[in-house]
């Protein structure tokens, strides 16, 4: 069994970056996972592992550094909140067009502006349909908890080189800021500079002798080329859609009707299934861990087997509904219940919801 | 006299000039007359002559020179507008041997990207900034730059810059100057070829710190010229340059072994 501790998720989330054996993470703070750089600047990780840790002006230099970082073919990594995210969408557009491997941890608030800083998942569009500009797509891992946001750093790292793609940890301001046990995975080591050339040739790390030079660019002036580079694109996406869907079924088998969260809705929703299973009511959670891509064949297979209705749980005004009416094809009802701008419902609401909006409606 | 054919002339005893393999083939895309063809391969020059070919990773930026990383012919990335300087920083943190460098015009460089490149000089990041100034956005058609003079005409600025509306032509070399994390800062020209070998001086001095790993960025601003912007023959370009551009840019070191230049 690994190290146990007790800690916050945004702790989890940095102590397990180390571990990972992340190269560099370039930051900024803003509240609230500023525990993150806290924690990654106090735990010295220069001395344990080597890893590197800036304080960028600005999460537009963070981005960019994980630009440049992940383009030398190193395991590069940043976080921030909603606002700070929306400024690297500039960042993330070329990443992805340059297809460089990042990990980007997103510990939501309530927006939209500077919002509050309660947690939210008002953030869904903007990290599941590009956000920034052109067609692409990062993947988007959704942790419910804070073992989850530590399990999920290693996991998005191999991902995003497995890929060559942007991948984002969406987690919220109550994953972030609360306290759960966790069991640590032991550290794994960072590659040496010699492994990281030999495993990513592509990486811009100096030309290698006698060889050809690279180049690493989101740039194609020809039409029809980069026409090619965007299928080329797509065509990952695609694998990726076949390949690393990720959801968990809680009390799903015999369930009549099925509540569709991720995150901190999927904890309050298993509350909820509870509240209802005691009044007779079937009820099962479809809880999502890859948001993109989205479990679409799932939720079609789920109509298939006769559920009567899916109630879309989230702390936004509806943004993973959209995903959802889409698999189900208007073959049965959909409904969707959360509250906005930082305020957290409760199971009881959640209940309630499903009552009103998709048994009663 | 007799003829002389020309596998006669072209022996290696008869070579006085021989473009650096560190340039690629491919034809430039700049306008004649511009300077940007020199500034590359004198950057490019002096990185063979350091024998850093294959430790070097170049970083390419928005602009005319957008497409730098197709003529330098050494690993280079391509970054977002202005941000070059956050892309190198984490590139020399992550690789400390290497020699990192960024090339940016006057719009990436001092307008969209002034924040990255304060702060990248401010940090003293051990990478060299090669800044090329011509006073006009080139690429996009002949805008007003940070570093368009007063009074001069550009396609934003059709009567004038009229500071009173558009500010000053901000000297961003001298402001980075005053920072403690810069260590060389030199402001150079390639118009003639005295120019050219007193800016590859200057270059060399910058790669050569970085290679000693000397604490702190080097800075080299080339005042160049654009004649399709300034809507002018090369020639006339470059006296118009000599004529306006140097005395509110003017040549030489600014800082040198971390110690402003008295003038």
């Amino acid at each position: 069994m690994g190290e146990l501790r007790l800690m916050k998720g945004n702790e989890a989330l940095a102590e397990a970056i180390i571990r990972a054996g992340a190269d560099g993470y370039f930051g900024y703070p803003i509240t609230p996972q500023s525990e993150v750089i806290e924690y990654l600047t106090a735990a010295k990780p220069q001395d344990r592992t080597g890893m590197v840790v800036l304080q960028a002006e600005s999460e537009v230099a963070s981005i960019n550094m994980l630009y440049g970082g992940g383009a030398t073919g190193k395991k590069v990594v940043t976080s921030s909140s909603s606002p700070g995210i929306s400024l690297m969408q500039e960042g993330l557009s070329y990443i992805a067009g340059a297809e460089i491997p990042i990990v980007i941890a997103n510990v939501v608030r309530g927006g939209p502006g500077l919002g509050d800083i309660q947690p939210a998942q008002s953030d869904y569009f903007q990290s599941t349909k590009g956000g920034g500009h052109g067609d692409y797509r990062l993947l988007v891992l959704a942790p419910s908890s804070v073992q989850e946001m530590s399990d999920f750093v290693p996991l998005s790292f191999d991902l995003a080189f497995k890929y060559r793609m942007p991948v984002m940890i969406l987690s919220d301001g109550a994953i972030g800021q609360m306290m759960e046990k966790v069991e640590l995975f032991d550290q794994i080591p960072r590659l040496t500079d010699q492994e990281v050339k030999d495993k990513y040739p592509w990486a811009t790390n100096g030309k290698p002798k006698g060889g050809e030079r690279r180049v690493i660019t989101s740039l194609d002036l020809d039409p029809a080329k980069l026409e090619q580079h965007n299928y080329h694109l797509q065509e990952k996406y695609r694998t990726i859609e076949q390949n690393e869907v990720r959801y968990e079924q809680i009390m799903c088998d015999d369930a009549d009707y099925i509540l569709v969260a991720y995150g901190s809705s999927a904890r309050i929703s298993q509350k909820s299934i509870q509240l209802l299973r005691a009044k007779g009511i079937k009820v099962g959670l479809l809880r999502l861990i890859t948001l993109w891509p989205f479990p679409t064949m799932k939720i079609q297979e789920l109509v298939q087997k006769g559920i009567k209705g899916f109630l879309a749980v989230e702390m936004s005004a509806g943004q993973m509904v959209e995903d959802v009416r889409l698999a189900v094809e208007g073959k049965v009802k959909v409904a969707h219940y959360g509250r906005l701008g930082g305020v957290i419902h409760s199971p009881e609401e959640v209940a309630e919801a499903l009552e009103q909006k998709i048994i009663g409606g | 006299m007799s003829e002389i054919a020309i596998k006669d002339i072209i022996k290696t005893e008869n070579l006085v000039y021989k473009k650096t393999s560190l340039m690629t083939d491919k034809p430039l895309s700049y306008c004649p007359g511009c300077g940007h063809g020199t500034a590359h391969r004198l950057i490019m020059e002096v990185i063979e002559e350091l024998g850093k070919e294959n430790d070097t990773v170049g970083v390419a930026p928005v602009g005319c020179s957008v497409l730098a990383y197709e003529f330098m012919n050494v690993d280079m990335q391509e970054a977002a507008h202005g941000r070059a300087p956050a892309v190198a920083t984490a590139i020399k943190r992550l690789w400390p041997e290497k020699i990192v460098f960024t090339y940016q015009g006057d719009g990436d460089l001092a307008a969209i990207g002034t924040a990255e490149t304060i702060h990248a000089c401010n940090r003293g990041e051990k990478i060299v900034i090669v800044f090329i100034n011509n006073g006009i956005y080139g690429m996009t058609g002949g805008q007003m730059a940070p570093t368009t003079l007063v009074g001069m005409k550009t396609s934003t600025s059709p009567f004038g810059r009229d500071v009173s509306l558009m500010g000053n032509p901000l000297k961003i070399t001298e402001l980075v100057a005053q920072l403690p994390g810069t260590y060389f800062v030199s402001r150079q020209a390639v118009h003639t070829p005295a120019a050219a070998r007193k800016a590859r001086k200057a270059i060399k001095q910058a790669f050569q710190n970085q290679i000693e790993g000397i604490p702190g960025l080097s800075f080299i601003e080339i005042v160049s010229n654009c004649n399709s912007g300034w809507k002018m023959t090369p020639v006339d370009a470059n006296n118009w340059m000599v004529d306006n551009m140097f005395p509110y840019y003017p040549l030489g070191d600014i800082k040198v072994n971390g110690e402003l230049v008295n003038k």
